[in-house]
């Protein structure tokens, strides 16, 4: 029995289509914004400039490979910029100050990132602060911590090893720090994508409910992907301290906003369950060629900043758009 | 005998009901090529209450819509007291005097109850809130519909049927003459119900008119003047009186005979699946609660609401915390600290709300149903799209979804909402299948394809524990009956034990 027809929307097009939708976006927008460059500036189209740019998105690719996780599970990380520098201080003291071999300092500053992350992701799951809050208290202290370390000075005399790890380029194509950039961001794609614990991330930020009573271990999770930020900006200071050849306690200063503004104009949600590492590439490249191409064009630092939110929001209207239509 | 067309042959008592309040004339509206309403014309006279029925899909919802002004007709005229009436916003309707009160909830939980029934018109005293004079007419609204809580209380902190309660209140405020309640009795339990239609009948004595749509056919009798049915956009019967036979109604919605409603049964196994000895909740919900299910068994939990059988359930799979009692599964008692240690035990859950605790409705129905999954789709550590497409339309094709992998979980109608969730419950390879109210809000024909999956389950060897607020539903489809009150076990029914006026007798005790 019960035979019964109902009505189904019809549908057509499917996973692909609706992909091709979602990405086409920020994609399109960066090769415009490339195509611009090129007919406009005679040094922006080649190869040097190129890799100068892969070079200063660098920093801020990593920290947003980190970020782009934490809003696929519906938070927030306004951390990133301060735990930075925090992890900056912790290493430049442990090598200088206190004589660490400078391996082992290396690994102290991304520890201390992890912890700064922990800390965060307990706040959200057992003292249950939203999100927002819990990262600014993070914030405040770590950039604090920062400071008293050195009493607000910087850190110089980094061996000139450490240093040719952000200038040299490896068989004259890719610093080390860029390539540890890439690699990050091809596994974090393929965990997200592939692995049940990156999808299952997806579900949490859908909506935590469903997520914890299909078996997931959404506070678990949570505070691992918190984590997994913090230790990323642990290295992402790891990469700047080397093409800065110095620690520096105000690093990072507001980083935080240009690494969620790269992986919202990357096509995610702040709603959480949607987002892309590909789509956050996109995001952090858009921000880069942006700021590369107004430099060689000349354009004054103050405007650079109005243009940058326009097409912050540009973007994320855009898309929002698209997806309204499908 | 009465189905009729379109036109109504007036008998003496409906005309005593008062003059006609509402004409609708030839009422269309199209989406492109797609008619999703054709032709329909009707009258509602005053003081009376017209039940509206029909399959999801059947039109009910765009007629309600148009009525309301939330949808423009592409066609026909409506009348409201004898006046041309073209509502081109809610607002113009509300103002008119008419108002719909949703199927789903429209409530702002972080509000109080009286914020919410005032919200757009809190009255103010000098420019300022009148707190006072605000709390005391939501107080009154709640008395009258026998709720017994603060109106100062967050609606975030009522259950689904409490809820339900603070809509139909605010309905109540604004001094509506003519109603449509979209299926007002989904989440209500016997003495809610009951209390709803005191109220009704009061107002309609007062002149309110109602449309009154659900898919409780029992009640109608109950309550309705009149009946008018849907089908395919379509008005296709109008009974002049409500003392109808419900399988003449099922008939008229289906359009063609339905011999049986609930599947058989085939007798249980003794070979106790699931033994649940005097649990009691940390949270005092419930108090030591003892029942064992076998493998073959389905149970149904009935009570009214608030008798604590969401709160039962949703701590024997593990999403609340218990404080004392256990539970065994196959004879090993379990450990119950989060739903994954359930699901690991081989209890599996089908929760309460479908939209807020069972999908992710942004996602697509592949990744809903994939979600904890993962172990049963691939043994490796990774898994392609392809597989989980692959996985998920295997499910889809064992439960029949109207749907594919790729749709997203909001694009489907509830009754397929349901069966993912219950495909995602089955994928996982449970001993013990607990589904909380399955039915709510679902079609009559999408209800009978989700009682067969429930008979499938049993007759595959898994304990099946069924709550539900529908009576007919907990009785037809078990082979024994869990009342509960207050928060206790009240005894469980089986065979010729198990009658409404037995079940009803012990969840009022």
């Amino acid at each position: 029995m019960s035979e019964i027809t109902e009505q189904v929307t019809p549908k057509t097009g499917g996973i692909n289509m609706s992909f091709v939708k979602k990405m086409s976006g920020p994609l399109v927008g960066l090769i415009l914004l490339c195509v611009f460059f090129s007919l406009t500036s005679e040094f922006f189209l080649s190869a040097r400039n190129g890799l100068n740019i892969l070079d200063q998105v660098t920093v801020l690719g990593i920290l947003a490979i980190g970020m782009t996780l934490v809003i696929v599970i519906g938070g927030i990380d306004l951390s990133v910029g301060s735990v930075l520098a925090f992890s900056m201080m912790m290493m430049g003291v442990m090598q200088r100050q206190l004589g660490l071999p400078l391996e082992l300092a290396i690994v102290v500053g991304i520890a201390t990132g992890a912890i700064c992350g922990l800390v965060s992701g307990l706040l959200i799951t057992v003292a249950k602060l939203p999100a927002f809050i819990a990262t600014l208290a993070v914030m405040s202290v770590t950039r604090g911590l920062a400071n008293i370390l050195t009493e607000g000075k910087q850190i110089v005399g980094y061996p000139d090893w450490f240093t040719s790890l952000a200038t040299v380029r490896q068989f004259g194509f890719l610093s080390l720090t860029v390539a540890t950039f890439i690699v990050l961001a091809i596994i974090a794609a393929i965990i997200l994508k592939y692995r049940p614990s990156g999808r299952n991330l997806f579900a949490i930020g859908g909506n935590p409910e469903v997520a914890r009573l299909a078996g997931i271990n959404v506070n678990l999770n949570t505070c691992v992907v918190y984590a997994l930020s913090g230790a990323l900006a642990g290295l992402a200071a790891v990469a700047f301290a080397a093409r800065l050849d110095s620690s520096q306690p105000s690093a990072g200063l507001g980083y935080e906003l240009d690494t969620i503004a790269a992986v919202v104009i990357g096509g995610a949600s702040l709603s959480g369950g949607v987002g892309s590492i590909s789509g956050t590439v996109i995001g952090v490249f858009i921000i880069g060629v942006l700021r590369n191409g107004l430099n060689l064009l000349g354009v004054s630092p103050f405007i650079q900043q109005v243009l940058i939110g326009v097409v912050i929001a540009a973007a994320v209207t855009f898309d929002t758009l698209g997806r309204k239509r499908r | 005998m009465p189905m009729q067309p379109d036109q109504t042959i007036e008998s003496p008592a409906s005309s005593q009901a008062g003059e006609t309040i509402l004409s609708v004339r030839n009422v269309s509206k199209t989406y492109g090529k797609i008619t999703v309403l054709k032709n329909v014309s009707f009258d509602i006279k005053k003081g009376e209450v017209v039940a509206l029925l029909g399959e999801n899909g059947a039109g009910k919802s765009t007629l309600s819509s148009i009525i309301a002004g939330l949808v423009i007709p592409s066609e026909g005229e409506m009348r409201w007291q004898g006046e041309p009436y073209s509502p081109a916003t809610p607002s113009d309707a509300l103002n008119a005097g008419l108002g719909l009160i949703h199927q789903e909830m429209r409530l702002l939980p972080e509000l109080s109850i009286a914020e919410n029934i005032f919200v757009g018109r809190l009255p103010t005293r000098s420019g300022r809130i009148d707190n006072f004079e605000m709390y005391r007419r939501a107080d009154e609204q709640l008395k009258r519909l026998g709720l017994n809580v603060s109106p100062a209380t967050k609606v975030k902190y009522l259950r689904v049927a409490a809820q339900q309660q603070v809509e139909i209140a605010k309905a109540l405020t604004l001094n509506a003459r003519f109603l449509i309640l979209d299926e007002p009795t989904a989440a209500l339990g016997g003495e809610e119900t009951d209390k709803l239609f005191e109220q009704i009948e009061r107002l309609k004595n007062e002149g309110v008119s109602f449309i009154y749509i659900s898919h409780r056919l029992e009640e109608i009798a109950r309550i309705a003047d009149r009946v008018i049915v849907m089908r395919d956009g379509e008005l296709v019967a109008n009974f002049d009186s409500a003392k109808v036979p419900v399988s003449n109604l099922v008939e008229a919605m289906v359009g063609r005979q339905l011999d049986r409603i609930f599947p058989h049964l085939p007798a249980p196994t003794h070979k106790p699946l699931i033994e649940v000895k005097n649990l009691s909740s940390a949270e005092g919900d419930f108090h030591d609660v003892s029942f064992t299910v076998s493998a073959g068994e389905v149970m149904g939990i009935a009570g009214i609401v608030g008798a604590g059988r969401t709160e039962l359930v949703r701590a024997i799979a593990g999403a609340d915390p218990v404080k004392t009692g256990s539970v065994s599964v196959d004879g090993k008692v379990i450990t119950l600290k989060s739903p994954a240690d359930a699901m690991a035990a081989g209890i599996a859950l089908v929760p309460e709300d479908r939209k807020l605790q069972g999908l992710v409705l942004e996602h697509t129905i592949g990744n809903n149903i994939a979600l904890g999954n993962y172990p049963r789709i691939t043994p490796r550590s990774w898994v392609t799209p392809t597989e989980i497409r692959n996985f998920a339309t295997t499910a889809i094709k064992r439960f029949g979804i109207k749907g594919s992998a790729d749709q997203r979980a909001n694009e489907l109608s509830g009754g397929n909402q349901q069966k993912i969730v219950i495909a995602r419950a089955i994928s996982a390879g449970p001993k013990v299948v607990i589904l909380d109210e399955p039915t709510r809000g679902i079609d009559v024909g999408a209800r009978s394809a989700i009682y067969d999956v429930i008979a499938e389950l049993a007759k595959q060897g898994m304990a099946v524990i069924v709550v539900s607020s529908d009576l007919d539903e907990v009785l037809g489809l078990s082979h024994k009956v869990l009342v509960m009150a207050r928060g206790r076990n009240q005894g469980i029914l089986s065979g010729a034990e198990a009658t409404r006026h037995a079940v009803m007798e012990r969840a009022t005790a």
